[in-house]
């Protein structure tokens, strides 16, 4: 099972990448984003290394991305498995997260330390504010992307009414959400 | 105890996770600072606003949310908990997946879960505002940012961060 490379069509490159490649070249795709690595990450496997080609990183994001969970962080085990097997598997997603993990705890340190001082408070308002305006644009942009939006904004718009106004637990929220929404999205689909 | 209570309450959240560990900071805010009370409204806005500020991926904000719950076992408790079951479950379905890629009801689950992701980083974005407890100087930055990042996409978020830190030192907000 984690011998040959999966579903590797003949002109997959060939290159097959070792654990160490593995750990660091995960660890540059993981330091080098800001909120979000996914961009550094298809840049890297496809155009950089070529581990995989567009294709692939394609439909194996589609599998991350339907799945829950930390997208890129799948996507690293996919690719680990590919080349190495279960050893890769494990080293990958430890080569994203390690460095950002680190770089994450020294900064913690410090908010221990001075987060209290007057001056970090203004500084920490002034990052939670324009990240705030972030996470709405990040909203707006994702919204304006969705097909057919009269008949899918109005699940946008009961999942806010869900969780920021009645705060009901996500658990619940997914699963109504996903069985009205899904539900709507497999009728339209027949539709066609 | 406590890491192991973290370690679980992560592995229950990633199994909803749908967008990320982003759309999951309506559902963390909820379970940490509503239910169990391990943080204050302020520090969780706070620790947000680092982890959007440091290098790698998005999930980063729930290890730095188990640091200050529990210490380094927190932070490693919490990370692993949001990332291990589904690592797990995309090693086993990662070889399956051409079977079901195309069919029906996968496309119907992926059209479905969009509407409702954005919903999700809506009502985050949403909580923390009402968290963070801004002034009308911060509202008015949130505000600006947000235009300012739709207006320029290519415009790197970390500047506008930056920018907001420098207003947020300089002015109090």
């Amino acid at each position: 099972m984690n011998t040959a490379p999966v579903n590797a069509p003949p002109s997959e490159p060939s290159a097959s990448p070792t654990l160490t490649a593995l750990f660091w070249g995960f660890s540059s795709v993981g330091l080098s984003g800001f909120g979000g690595v996914l961009p550094f990450a298809r840049r890297l496997l496809v155009e950089e290394r070529q581990w995989i080609t567009a294709e692939t990183f394609n439909t194996q994001l589609g599998l991350c991305q339907f799945l829950p969970g930390p997208n890129v962080v799948n996507l690293a085990v996919i690719v680990g498995k590919r080349y190495q097997g279960w050893p890769g598997a494990i080293v990958a997603p430890l080569g994203l997260l390690a460095g950002p993990i680190l770089i994450v705890l020294l900064l913690a340190l410090l908010y221990d330390r001075y987060g209290a001082l007057p001056l970090a408070q203004g500084l920490l308002r002034g990052m939670a504010a324009a990240g705030c305006g972030l996470l709405f644009a990040m909203a707006w942009r994702m919204g304006m992307a969705i097909p057919r939006k009269p008949v899918f904004w109005p699940f946008t718009v009961l999942t806010v009414t869900a969780m920021a106004f009645l705060r009901w637990p996500l658990p619940l929220v997914m699963i109504g959400g996903l069985l009205l929404s899904g539900g709507v999205a497999y009728w339209t689909l027949g539709q066609k | 105890m406590m890491v192991l209570e973290l370690f679980l309450e992560f592995v229950c959240l990633s199994f909803v996770a749908f967008g990320g560990a982003t759309a999951m900071l309506p559902e963390m805010h909820r379970v940490i600072v509503g239910h169990h009370h391990w943080l204050d409204d302020t520090t969780f806005t706070h620790l947000y606003a680092i982890a959007q500020a440091a290098p790698g991926p998005n999930v980063l904000v729930v290890t730095l949310i188990g640091w200050k719950v529990a210490g380094l076992l927190g932070a490693l408790a919490a990370t692993f908990g949001m990332c291990l079951p589904m690592s797990v479950l995309i090693y086993w379905l990662v070889d399956r997946w051409e079977r079901f890629s195309g069919r029906r009801w996968q496309q119907a689950i992926s059209l479905g879960v969009a509407p409702l992701a954005v919903g999700l980083i809506f009502s985050g974005a949403t909580l923390m505002a009402q968290a963070a407890d801004f002034r009308p100087g911060g509202w008015t930055l949130m505000l600006v940012t947000a235009l300012l990042n739709l207006r320029y996409p290519s415009l790197h978020p970390l500047w506008l961060i930056a920018a907001g830190a420098l207003m947020g030192l300089s002015s109090g907000l």
